[in-house]
């Protein structure tokens, strides 16, 4: 056989591969259209053959509050997470502070505690400082997902930035911080791309914190929108999967434009270059 | 597994001491270059101080919280008053007695080492065939991201749908082998597969990634000269592909250890841990008693947190170990 049939034959392979798995996304785009009276039949529709917006209406006069407030605190995420950790990375990559070693480690074992464990604590501290069901006690909260990772990815960049390129800002006459704000941060425009991404995914996608948080403000996220509808009596699933379908835009937009960064992030550290 | 991805700081290298000079200046006064050295120590401090702060503040604390709560007798008017009365080491013992007990741990450990096994086989299987680097390989591999970025109420709630008994498109297509309907979410049988199925569509994105850019760097000459002694397939992957993977696969297998024993949305929001307990882990159980009744228990659930947190750090700390050795 030669090796362009094999290739094709590669690809086709890749293509029913690939259906295959993105089958739960094409069914959750599938259900969204379908109109509500359609949804119990038997067999089910395996297309959109008459396709309803009812549920994207829904969306439009039940879910717009959720995704702004998800956006606000997604947003607010990123914010925090930058502040505390693209200093604290470029401490550790380059100012070699005191007891560097054990903060380093100290960041790996933040990442193994469980959700649910950090959750619990919160709802006590929220509960004494009254910060229970605010947006920004929320942002606060989701933020501890992208801190540690936030410093790991920043310390890993900055330590490969040449360091001819911070002497010669030295030599002309730049302190620590004049050095670091405008020479370290703009080289390091992928390291910021890359924690502001994934702290605005996780921050969108929370629920462990929101439903434990926020569970009854008047500001909740989209999750807890989606939530909510699961819980409905009725359950209108052309309604919920089309929450879903929003809900995963950020998703979808973030492969589109990031996708290297993206794989950058997953495997950041987990194999050595 | 639900991981997000971890990473090792760099920051550990050791440092090298310079040997303090004398000082031979009358007392109080600081020679020019240790001055100079005191300011960049604080300057250093003023970087990484937030972080500290930040860490003790919410990461430490919360823990602290987390603990207290484990150790005192807890109920609602104590938890809002605060003067809960200390019990040591009783809600430990409650929940060690509890009968839920023993099937949560085996949950947790079936959820875990079957999602990790199909993960592991399935994305070192798409792994080494998106190595073969054909026409589309770049764009579908980069669409095998997508169950992996979804929100995870999203995944959840589509799989719910998809695993209704009546109207479930899953079992619409069982029907045509011959299989009768099965109640995936309803079933006591069932239920605990059901998770394990969604939670493993989940991980195979991240076991993919990594293992396919720990691919990328096995040498092509190893492969171009197994060619030339007339290796097959098999024999390439058994001989050459596994064992040079085989750091990589330690990583990826003890980050999603430590990440799967944590899951908590996809099971919660799918079964509740239900029907009975048929589907309840360690992290869906520990939630149940502090948030999931009228009558919150927050001390047992805050117990069997912090259970969860020792397994957890039992298998990070190997994790640790591994990547140390492999980095040195």
């Amino acid at each position: 056989m030669n090796t362009r049939a094999r290739g094709r034959r590669h690809t086709i392979v890749g293509l029913l591969l690939t259906a295959l798995m993105l089958f739960p996304v094409y069914w959750m785009l599938n259900v969204s259209l379908t109109p509500q009276q359609d949804m119990r039949r038997n067999p089910p529709d395996l297309f959109p053959l008459h396709p309803t917006f009812e549920g994207y209406r829904s969306v439009l006069d039940d879910q717009l509050p959720y995704l702004g407030t998800s956006l606000v605190i997604g947003l607010g995420t990123v914010v925090l997470t930058l502040l505390i950790a693209a200093p604290a990375g470029y401490c550790l990559a380059r100012l070699r502070p005191r007891g560097g070693g054990a903060l380093g480690l100290a960041l790996l074992i933040a990442q193994m505690i469980p959700g649910i464990v950090m959750a619990m604590g919160f709802y006590g501290i929220f509960l004494d400082l009254g910060l229970l069901n605010t947006w920004w006690g929320l942002v606060v909260a989701d933020s501890t997902i992208a801190v540690p990772f936030g410093v790991m990815i920043f310390t890993a960049f900055m330590s490969g930035i040449p360091g001819e390129l911070i002497a010669a800002s030295r030599i002309d006459g730049a302190g620590t911080f004049r050095t670091f704000w405008s020479i370290v941060l703009p080289v390091s425009r992928n390291a910021l791309v890359t924690v502001s991404l994934f702290g605005f995914l996780w921050a969108w996608s929370d629920f462990v914190f929101a439903n434990t948080l926020d569970g009854g403000g008047d500001l909740r996220p989209i999750t807890l929108g989606i939530y909510k509808y699961i819980g409905n009596n009725n359950q209108e699933w052309n309604a919920i999967m089309a929450t879903a379908v929003v809900a995963s835009v950020p998703a979808a937009v973030l492969l589109v434009l990031a996708q290297r960064y993206v794989a950058a992030g997953v495997t950041a550290g987990a194999v050595k270059d | 597994m639900t991981g997000r991805p971890m990473t090792i700081a760099r920051a550990d290298r050791p440092r090298r001491r310079t040997p303090a000079p004398v000082q031979a200046s009358g007392a109080g006064r600081l020679s020019p270059q240790r001055r100079l050295r005191r300011r960049s120590r604080l300057t250093a401090l003023a970087f990484v101080a937030p972080l500290i702060a930040y860490l003790a503040a919410f990461y430490v604390y919360p823990l602290y919280r987390n603990l207290d709560l484990s150790l005192r007798d807890y109920t609602v008017r104590s938890f809002v008053a605060g003067d809960a009365p200390f019990s040591g080491w009783d809600n430990v013992r409650k929940v060690l007695d509890d009968p839920t007990f023993a099937p949560a741990l085996r949950h947790t450990m079936v959820f875990t080492f079957v999602s990790i096994a199909f993960q592991y086989v399935i994305g070192l299987g798409l792994a080494v065939f998106f190595n073969r680097h054909f026409r589309l390989s770049g764009v579908l591999r980069a669409l095998f991201l997508i169950p992996w970025l979804l929100p995870l109420i999203v995944s959840a709630s589509t799989w719910s749908w998809m695993f209704n008994s009546e109207s479930g498109v899953v079992n619409y297509f069982l029907h045509f082998f011959g299989v009768d309907p099965v109640g995936w979410l309803t079933s006591p049988d069932w239920a605990l597969t059901s998770v394990i199925i969604a939670n493993i569509w989940i991980g195979i994105p991240f076991n993919l990634v990594i293992l396919y850019s720990g691919l990328q760097n096995i040498p092509a000459e190893l492969y171009e000269a197994a060619a030339l002694d007339g290796a097959n397939t098999w024999q390439v992957f058994r001989r050459i592909t596994f064992p040079l993977l085989r750091p990589v696969s330690a990583i990826t297998l003890l980050l999603g250890l430590v990440y799967t024993l944590k899951v908590f949305d996809l099971i919660w929001i799918m079964t509740k841990g239900g029907p009975g307990d048929s589907s309840s882990t360690l992290a869906t159980w520990s939630y149940q008693l502090g948030f999931g009744t009228l009558l919150p228990k927050f001390g047992p659930g805050a117990a069997v947190g912090n259970l969860l947190i020792l397994i957890a750090l039992a298998f990070g700390l190997l994790h640790i170990r591994v990547q140390r050795r492999l980095e040195a």
